[in-house]
C-alpha cells in the first residue's frame, strides 16, 4: 500500500485488515527453542507404536517472537477495556480491576504451587481459601462455603444440585423449580442440567415477585426458588421475608443468585434474608478481571440443612491449626471439576476483601448504589424517550426502556448501543431483561467519578438530539470502531469458525 | 483502607441532590429495617496496598511451589515453562478486563483470538469445530456427557477407569442431576480392559468416555476403543494437548468429541486454576456444543470481522432449552493457549513430544532400576507413568523423604502403594537422575 491508497475516511484500525495468525509466518519460523536432548536416545518406534502415532503435526503457525507479540498486541488494540473507558455493562459489574491483584496472584508462591502438592505442603494455600470462605460467610450471612464452583452458573448448578440431594436425602422428589421472570438465563439453562423442571414466576407492578403467582406454584413438588434480590430490573424486593416464608412453607430450598451481591455488602445478607444457598460472582463483587469471558469463579455459601451436601473436598482447620483438605460427608454430591477451583481468582478477592474490609465493603456498594442513582437522576432530562421501566429509585443498576425512544424517534436501544460506541463508551446490557421493551441495563459501579457519569448522560442525551434530526445517523453507527456493524445473520447461516488451512 | 472509590464528601452531597434524597441511606429504604445487618461486618478493618501484598507475600511462602523444588507432580495438571510473552500478552488491560464481547464492533481482538484459538484446537485434535473454551478438564468431560444426553437421550454412560479420578466424579454428579447411570469399566495391563469394554457397552448406552493418555500415563487403543459404540452412542475422549505432536489426534481414532484440560498450553498452575478446558467435536455436534463460538462474518462495509456466534444454543437466547448454562468461560486463559501453541509452533510441537517421549522412558527406566520398584504396567507411555514401591516401603513416607530433599517425586497412590511421575521440558535428565538417587534411597531407608 502506498500513501496515495490510504482512505482518509477510514481510522488506522478500520484500513487493518483482519489477518489471522495463521495466515502469517513462514514455514521454518519459530520462536520456541527445544532444550537438548540429554538423554540417550532410543528409536521412537520402540517408545510409541507406528499405530499410535500422529502421521503429520498439527498445523501451527510459524512465526517468531517479535512476530507473535506484533500480532497479539495489535489485535488488542481493537479491544474495547475498562482500563481504558466507561463499561457499564448491567448484571456485570464493571469495577475496577487492582492490579495489586495481579502482583500477588503471580507470586511464585502463588503461581507455581501444584494442585496435588500435599496438604503439609500448600498451607498458605489452605489458609487463604480458609479465610475467603469465612469472609464470604460473613457477607452471605450463611455459615459453610464451597469455593469449587467455577463461574456463575457452576455455583448454580451446585446449588440446584444441592437442593434436589436434600430432597433426595428426605425422600422427596421434588420435580419443579420457580424462577421469576426476570431471570438470568443462566437459572433455567441450569435447572433442566440438573434433571428438574423450570417453572415461571410473574412480577407485579413494582418489579418484585408476584406473590399470587408465587403461592399458587408453590406446591410440595418444588425443589427451590432460584432468586436474585435486587433482581435484574435493579429492585429490591420488599417482600423478600414473605416470599421466604411461602417457600419454605412448602419445604422449599431458597436459592439467592448473588450476580447483584454488589449492591448490599453490609447492608444486608441473603441469610438473614432466608436464604439456603448463595453463589458469588468473584468476577463481579470481588473483581477477578472479566478476561474478556473469564476466568470467573463462582463460590456458594449454604445453611447448616445444606451442608452435608456440601461439594467434596472440603478444606478444613485442624485443632493443631493446621488445614487440610478432605472428603467430608458422605451424603456430598460430590465434585464439580477437578482439583480445588479457580486459585487465582481467589487470591485476587481475598487480596480486595484484605484491603477493603468491613467498611470498605459496605462503602464499596453504598457508592455502587449512589453512582447508580445520581445517573439515573442525570438520565431524567430524557426519561420522555428513555424512561425506568420500574419505580423511581434503584439499587445498583436500573433499566430504562427505549419502547417511546423506538416509536417517537425512530431509533432502537441497539442503535444507542451502537452511537453510544463512536463516543468511547462500551454500552449497557441491551435487550435484557426480556419484559421490559427495548431494554436497557445500566450499571456503573463504584469506581467510576461523578465527572464519567456526568459526560455519559450528556453522551446519551446528544445522541437523542441527534436521532431526533436524523435518525438515520444512529441507525448505521457506529463509525469509528476497528469494524463497523456487523453481519450476525450471515454468520450464523453459513458458520465459519475456524481458519481454514 | 483502599475501596478503589473516587466520591468525595462535596461530590456525595451534590449527589444526592441531584437524586433528591437526604442521606444515602434513603436510598435503601425498600430493604426492610428487619432485614438490616445492622453492624458492621465481622472482617478484619481495610489494610493499605503494602500491607496487604506483605500479607499475600507470607501466605505464598508457606506454599512449597515448583519454584522451590524439583517437581514431578503430574496428574492433569505439570509444571511446563510459560514462556515470559504470555505473561505480557495476558496481564495487557485490552485482554485482561473487558467482559465477555457482546459489542462485537469494539471486541474483533478478542473474538479475533477465540477464532484462531478455535483453529489451533481443531488442528491439534483433528477434528473440525471447536468452542471458545470450558472451564477446565473434568467438568469438560461431564458436559460433553450433557452433550450426548441432550442428543440421544439413552440412560447409560460408559466410562473407563483410566480416566482421570476428578473427571470420573464429576460425571457422577453432573449425570446423578441430568439423570444418566455411569458404568466403570476396570483396566487390564494398564489400559482399559477390552473385553470389559465391549461387554459394558449396549444399545442403551449413550456415552463412552477414555482418556488418552490414561491417568497411569498409558497410551490407549483409541481406535479399537471407539470401536465398539453402537449406532447414536457418542464416543468422548479426553487428551492431553501437549501430546498431540506425535500422538494420533483423535479426529482421526473415531472420536466424536474431544474434551481435555488446557493447563499444559501456556498455563499457570495456580493450584488448580484458572486453567481452561478445550471443547472440541464432529460436524455433527456443532449445534450441540456449550459455550461461546466464535464466527467470521463482515460488517456494513463488507470487511472481515468475527462475532459470537451459533448463540441460539446459549443460556440467554435459549433459556432452559440450552445446550448448557455456561456463561462466564476462561477466554483469557485460552488466550495464554493459543499463544504458547503460537509459540511452540508446528515443528516445536512435534520436538516437544519427542523429547518428553524420550526423558519419560529414560526416567522410567532409571526409576525401575531401583531394587524393588516396578513399572504399574508395560504400556507405552509419552510424558507420565506409575511404578509400584516394595510393600514395606508405603509411598506416602517415602514422599516425605523424597521431599526433605527437595525432590517431589510425583503423586502418590496409595491404593497401589504407586507413584505417578511426570516428566516436563523443564525436567532435565540431571533431575531425573537426582530423583533416581533419591527415590532410591528413601525407599531402602523405609524398606529398612
Amino acid at each position: 500500500m502506498t500513501l496515495m491508497d490510504v482512505d482518509p475516511t477510514q481510522t488506522p484500525l478500520q484500513r487493518e485488515a483482519a489477518v489471522t495468525i495463521f495466515e502469517k509466518g513462514a514455514p521454518g519460523r519459530r520462536a520456541f527453542v527445544a532444550p537438548a536432548l540429554d538423554v540417550p536416545p532410543v528409536d521412537p518406534s520402540t517408545l510409541l507404536p507406528a499405530a499410535f502415532r500422529r502421521a503429520e503435526g498439527p498445523r501451527l503457525p510459524e512465526l517468531s517472537e517479535p512476530e507473535i507479540v506484533r500480532h497479539y498486541v495489535k489485535l488488542s488494540k481493537r479491544n474495547f477495556d475498562l482500563d481504558s473507558g466507561f463499561y457499564p455493562l448491567g448484571s456485570c459489574t464493571m469495577k475496577h480491576n487492582p492490579r495489586l491483584h495481579e502482583r500477588v496472584a503471580a507470586l511464585p508462591g502463588h503461581a507455581r504451587l501444584h494442585p496435588f502438592q500435599h496438604p503439609k505442603r500448600a498451607q498458605g494455600a489452605l489458609e487463604l481459601m480458609w479465610n475467603l470462605e469465612r469472609a464470604l460467610s460473613e457477607v452471605s450471612g450463611l455459615p459453610h462455603v464451597s469455593l469449587q464452583p467455577s463461574a456463575g452458573s457452576h455455583g448454580e448448578l451446585a446449588g440446584v444440585l444441592l437442593a434436589r440431594a436434600y430432597h433426595e436425602d428426605r425422600g422427596q422428589t421434588r420435580t419443579k423449580v420457580l424462577t421469576p421472570d426476570t431471570a438470568h438465563g443462566t437459572n433455567p439453562a441450569t435447572v433442566t442440567m440438573a434433571g428438574l423442571e423450570v417453572v415461571k414466576v410473574g412480577t407485579n407492578a413494582d418489579g418484585g415477585v408476584d406473590l399470587d403467582d408465587l403461592r399458587a406454584k408453590a406446591t410440595e413438588d418444588v425443589a427451590c426458588l432460584m432468586l436474585t434480590n435486587p433482581n435484574t430490573l435493579g429492585v429490591f424486593d420488599p417482600n423478600i421475608a414473605e416470599i421466604a416464608e411461602i417457600v419454605h412453607g412448602v419445604g422449599s430450598v431458597l436459592y439467592y443468585d448473588g450476580a447483584n451481591l454488589n449492591a448490599i455488602m453490609g447492608i444486608t445478607r441473603p441469610g438473614d434474608m432466608g436464604f439456603d444457598i448463595v453463589h458469588f460472582n468473584l468476577h463481579k463483587s470481588f473483581t477477578q478481571p472479566h478476561g474478556g469471558g473469564g476466568p470467573g469463579s463462582g463460590p456458594i455459601a449454604v445453611s447448616q440443612r445444606m451442608e452435608p451436601y456440601l461439594m467434596n473436598p472440603r478444606i478444613v482447620k485442624d485443632e493443631d491449626g493446621s488445614f487440610d483438605l478432605r472428603d467430608e460427608s458422605e451424603k456430598s454430591i460430590g465434585r464439580l471439576r477437578g482439583f480445588q477451583g479457580n486459585y487465582g481468582c481467589f487470591v485476587r478477592s481475598y487480596a480486595y476483601i484484605c484491603s477493603l474490609g468491613a467498611e470498605g465493603l459496605k462503602d464499596a456498594s453504598e457508592s455502587a448504589v449512589l453512582n447508580a442513582n445520581y445517573l439515573l437522576a442525570k438520565l431524567g432530562d430524557v426519561s420522555e424517550h428513555l424512561p425506568l421501566a420500574y419505580g423511581k429509585l434503584c439499587m445498583h443498576e436500573f433499566v430504562l426502556s427505549g419502547a417511546p425512544m423506538k416509536r417517537e424517534l425512530g431509533i432502537k436501544t441497539l442503535d444507542l448501543a451502537k452511537r453510544l460506541l463512536d463516543h468511547g463508551y462500551h454500552p449497557p446490557t441491551v435487550y435484557f431483561p426480556l419484559l421490559v421493551e427495548e431494554a436497557l441495563l445500566v450499571e456503573p459501579t463504584e469506581t467510576e467519578t461523578r465527572e464519567t457519569l456526568d459526560l455519559f448522560a450528556e453522551a446519551i442525551k446528544a445522541i437523542l438530539l441527534e436521532a431526533a434530526e436524523d435518525p438515520e445517523i444512529a441507525r448505521a453507527a457506529p463509525y469509528t470502531t476497528p469494524v463497523r456493524r456487523l453481519d450476525e445473520a450471515l454468520a450464523a447461516k453459513r458458520p465459519v469458525i475456524r481458519q481454514p488451512l | 483502607m483502599s475501596t478503589y472509590t473516587a466520591i468525595t464528601d462535596a461530590d456525595r452531597e451534590a449527589m444526592l441532590a441531584e437524586i433528591g434524597v437526604d442521606t444515602v441511606e434513603d436510598l435503601f429504604a425498600p430493604i426492610p429495617q428487619e432485614l438490616r445487618l445492622g453492624r458492621p461486618l465481622d472482617l478484619p478493618a481495610g489494610r493499605p496496598e503494602q500491607d496487604v501484598y506483605k500479607h499475600l507475600r507470607e501466605l505464598a511462602a508457606k506454599n512449597v511451589s515448583a519454584e522451590d523444588e524439583v517437581t514431578f507432580l503430574g496428574g492433569g495438571m505439570y509444571d511446563h515453562y510459560v514462556p515470559a510473552l504470555i505473561d505480557m500478552l495476558m496481564s495487557r488491560s485490552e485482554f485482561l478486563t473487558p467482559y465477555t464481547p457482546y459489542q462485537p464492533e469494539v471486541s474483533q481482538g478478542g473474538l479475533q483470538v477465540m477464532f484462531e484459538y478455535q483453529t489451533a484446537i481443531s488442528e491439534l485434535t483433528g477434528l473440525p469445530v471447536a468452542n471458545a473454551s470450558v472451564y477446565e478438564g473434568p467438568s469438560a468431560l461431564a458436559s460433553a456427557g450433557y452433550l450426548a444426553k441432550l442428543a440421544n437421550g439413552k440412560s447409560k454412560f460408559v466410562i473407563s477407569a483410566g480416566v482421570h479420578p476428578h473427571s470420573i466424579e464429576t460425571l457422577r454428579t453432573y449425570a446423578h442431576g441430568y439423570g444418566v447411570e455411569v458404568v466403570e469399566v476396570p483396566l487390564r495391563d494398564g489400559v482399559t480392559d477390552p473385553d470389559a469394554w465391549a461387554e459394558a457397552i449396549d444399545d442403551e448406552t449413550g456415552a463412552l468416555f477414555f482418556q488418552n493418555p490414561n491417568f497411569y500415563g498409558a497410551v490407549e487403543d483409541a481406535t479399537a476403543l471407539t470401536s465398539a459404540k453402537r449406532a447414536g452412542c457418542v464416543a468422548i475422549a479426553a487428551y492431553d494437548p501437549i501430546v498431540l505432536g506425535i500422538l494420533k489426534p483423535p479426529g482421526q481414532c473415531g472420536v466424536d468429541v474431544c474434551i481435555g484440560e488446557g493447563q499444559p498450553l501456556g498455563n499457570r498452575l495456580d493450584y488448580g486454576g484458572p486453567s481452561f478446558g478445550f471443547f472440541a467435536a464432529t460436524e455433527a455436534y456443532l449445534r450441540r456444543m456449550p459455550g461461546r463460538i466464535a464466527g467470521e462474518t463482515v460488517d456494513a462495509d463488507g470487511r472481515r470481522g468475527f462475532v459470537l456466534t451459533l448463540q441460539t444454543r446459549e443460556q440467554h437466547i435459549r433459556r432452559e432449552k440450552a445446550t448448557s448454562n455456561i456463561c462466564t468461560a476462561q477466554a483469557l486463559n485460552a488466550l495464554g493457549g493459543v499463544v504458547y501453541l503460537a509459540w511452540l509452533g508446528r515443528q516445536g510441537i512435534v520436538e516437544l513430544g519427542e523429547l518428553l517421549l524420550q526423558r519419560t522412558h529414560y526416567a522410567r527406566q532409571a526409576l525401575t532400576a531401583i531394587p524393588g520398584v516396578e513399572a504399574l504396567h508395560d504400556q507405552p507411555v509419552i510424558r507420565e507413568f506409575a511404578v509400584t514401591l516394595p510393600a514395606g516401603a508405603p509411598v506416602a513416607d517415602v514422599v516425605e523423604r523424597c521431599a526433605a530433599q527437595g525432590i517431589n517425586p510425583g503423586l502418590a497412590l496409595p491404593e497401589q502403594n504407586a507413584l505417578l511421575v511426570a516428566i516436563t521440558e523443564q525436567r532435565s535428565r540431571e533431575e531425573i537422575d537426582r530423583l533416581a538417587d533419591v527415590l532410591g534411597r528413601a525407599v531402602s531407608e523405609v524398606t529398612a
